[in-house]
């Protein structure tokens, strides 16, 4: 027992230094922008560049757009299935795994042929047009992660005799689903939304093809013509990004009001 | 002729080719309370879920007074409806489960604050409105059940094995509070449980199911008493069986252990020499032999169940065994293991059942 735990810790020391150690190397490159000591300089240049705050601000509202378009598209069908077609969930399940086996390179690919400027639907014509297909990308792209969630948080609750229960004191099935299933679910379903918006936030390939001025687009450019800025920038979003995985474990928290525990 | 409230007609249904209700037809009256007594698995729920429109019949009628209601969904039919797991809506404090069905029904808020406070009170939890679910005991989740169903003055009121989950005290007052609110209101009640004891307590009439059809239909008194078939009889209580041969079917004699008794029940159908099989219950058989017992059988207490005011004697009649119930009696202890006695049974007591 001893032994075995011992290994554990040792190993788990392993792994916490193979992801600590590039982090602090560059958090303590991103302060040496002077020669003499350590100071915030490189930060203060990222968050004065307009074109930060302008990515960042644009990724965000496709974030967000992103999780309302997922959360509308996802939580019916995941609940649609569990109720009335259990046995498709393993189709459902494969389908919703197929955007990490695509590489994201083909999807916009795909997405430029469909709708290009001849097209019958010339959305990349347009910045709305070409928003709109990034969200619907990034709808894909956080697939995997939504159904996962909003599933999981399915298991959790007794989906047919509560939708029942509800249908038999005359409720109909939009209003079970958005008064009794989605209430019961919403932690999970946030939990969903911030691993999408941590995609969203970093994600580069679909943005910078479909020319989108995207954070993920921003990080690179700058990456590519600064030294210590890029530094300071990863950092930034490494902070965005746990911030919103510290949000789902916030979340978490408040989950016992929904089920007896015992 | 007085219409039934609901009436059931041939109704049948069959999943994926195995038949599961087979042709039940049944009537309740208004207000009446029915209970739907079966063996796991012989289609109590699935009959009620008909009712409720959960499921779909693959032919027959459910109709309510006088209109056929199979076409509707569960939303229209004006049904409340309690489950056996605990059904209610973990995201909702007490007194929002209650006010949901009148809250989809368009009831103004303080109208339906008033109501939720009706039936807060007629539960016995005035009080708990703001509550979770999660934080009342299961007792009490299915009374909150119940006040949730009944706050829309449903037509009807359909209850599947909703004590199953409890303890047994619980379990007993919760079924006496449910009766007592459904007299109270008055209102048509289809209640579902596998528990004989829990049916003939509570229910004005009980259908007794068996693999999908209905065995017998009426009063609990009857259903216990005049069981019409062997699988009622069985089911619903303990029964004695004591093989004999017949004697003389014409006068109604039978060969029991030696001595040739006269069975009043005896069908005409028998035939001399024919073997029979005597039922009756052990409140039937005693140890006195009075005038009326004219049965007389000796044997040797094989059994002693003190269950409290009643105890229970197996006693052994050489190659028939028999179950006999008799009052504690504070003075005499009952007869110790092993002894001698003699049972009395008043041959119109015993009943003969067919197949
Ligand atoms: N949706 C369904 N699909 C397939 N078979 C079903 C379905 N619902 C019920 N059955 C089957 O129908 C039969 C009767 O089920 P039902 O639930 O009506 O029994 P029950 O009398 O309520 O039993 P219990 O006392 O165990 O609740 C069972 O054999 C069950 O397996
Ligand atoms: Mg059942």
């Amino acid at each position: 027992m001893r032994r075995g735990q011992a290994w554990a810790w040792v190993v788990f020391g392993l792994g916490a230094l193979y992801f600590l150690l590039p982090l602090i190397a560059t958090f303590i490159f991103s302060l040496s922008i002077r020669k003499s000591g350590y100071t915030f300089d490189a930060y203060a240049n990222v968050l004065a560049d307009p074109r930060f705050q302008s990515t960042l601000g644009y990724s965000l509202f496709i974030g967000l757009c992103t999780i309302v378009v997922g959360i509308l598209i996802v939580v019916p069908a995941a609940y649609y299935v569990r109720l009335r077609a259990p046995k498709l969930r393993p189709i459902i399940e494969f389908i919703t795994l197929l955007p990490l086996i695509i590489p994201a390179i083909v999807l916009v690919f795909g997405y430029i042929r469909l709708y290009n400027s001849s097209s019958l639907l010339p959305l990349t014509s347009s910045f709305v047009g070409t928003g709109i297909l990034l969200t619907f990308a990034y709808v894909a792209l956080g697939l995997p992660y939504m159904y996962r969630a909003v599933d999981t948080g399915l298991r959790t609750i007794d989906v047919q005799t509560l939708t029942e229960a509800a249908n038999i004191l005359g409720a109909n099935q939009m209003t079970i689903l958005a008064r009794v299933i989605f209430p019961n679910i919403i932690v999970a379903v946030l939990s969903g939304a911030f691993l999408t918006l941590a995609i969203v936030i970093g994600e580069f390939t679909i943005a910078s093809l479909l020319n989108q001025p995207a954070f993920g687009v921003y990080m690179q450019n700058v990456g590519a013509n600064r030294a210590f800025e890029p530094a300071a920038l990863a950092v930034i979003s490494f902070i965005i990004t746990w911030g919103a995985m510290g949000m789902i474990q916030l979340l978490s928290r408040f989950a016992p009001k929904t089920a007896r525990k015992d | 002729m007085a219409e039934e409230f609901l009436r059931i007609e041939k109704l049948v249904k069959t999943f994926g080719g195995n038949a599961v209700v087979k042709g039940v037809d049944l009537g309740f009256d208004k207000g009446e309370f029915v209970t739907l007594l079966g063996p796991s698995g012989c289609g109590k729920t699935t009959i009620l879920r008909m009712i409720a429109g959960f499921e779909r019949p693959d032919s027959g009628r459910i109709v309510v007074e006088g209109k056929d209601i199979s076409g509707l969904n569960p939303n229209q039919r004006k049904i409340g409806m309690v489950f056996q797991a605990y059904a209610l809506f973990p995201n909702m404090n007490v007194a929002d489960n209650i006010g949901f069905g009148l809250k989809i029904a368009g009831m103004a808020r303080d109208q339906r604050e008033a109501r939720v406070e009706e039936m807060l009170k007629l539960i016995g939890l005035a009080g708990y409105g703001k509550r979770y679910p999660f934080e009342l005991s299961g007792g009490q989740q299915q009374r909150v059940a119940l006040a949730r169903a009944l706050a829309p003055s449903p037509r009807m009121l359909l209850l599947d094995e909703p004590l199953s989950a409890l303890d047994a005290k619980i379990r007993v007052s919760l079924r006496e509070q449910i009766r007592e609110i459904q007299r109270e209101l008055g209102i048509t009640t289809v209640f579902v449980t596998h528990d004989q004891e829990e049916a003939l307590s509570i229910s004005d009439r009980i259908v007794v199911l068996n693999a999908g059809n209905v065995e017998q239909f009426g009063k609990p008194f009857d259903i216990y008493n005049r069981p019409q078939t062997r699988f009622v009889a069985t089911f619903v209580g303990t029964l004695n069986t004591l093989n004999g041969t017949v004697a003389d079917a014409g006068a109604k004699t039978v060969t029991l252990g030696g001595s040739t008794v006269t069975i009043p029940a005896l069908p005409a159908t028998a035939r001399n020499g024919e073997a029979v099989a005597l039922t009756m219950r052990p409140e039937a058989v005693s140890l006195a032999n009075g005038a009326a017992r004219d049965i007389v059988l000796d044997g040797r207490v094989a059994e002693v169940s003190f269950l409290g005011s009643v105890i229970r004697l197996k006693v052994d009649l050489g190659g028939n065994a028999i179950s006999l119930d008799t009052f504690n009696d504070q003075r005499t202890p009952p007869p110790a293991h092993g002894s001698q006695v003699r049972v009395g049974i008043a041959s119109s007591d015993v009943l003969v059942l067919g197949n």
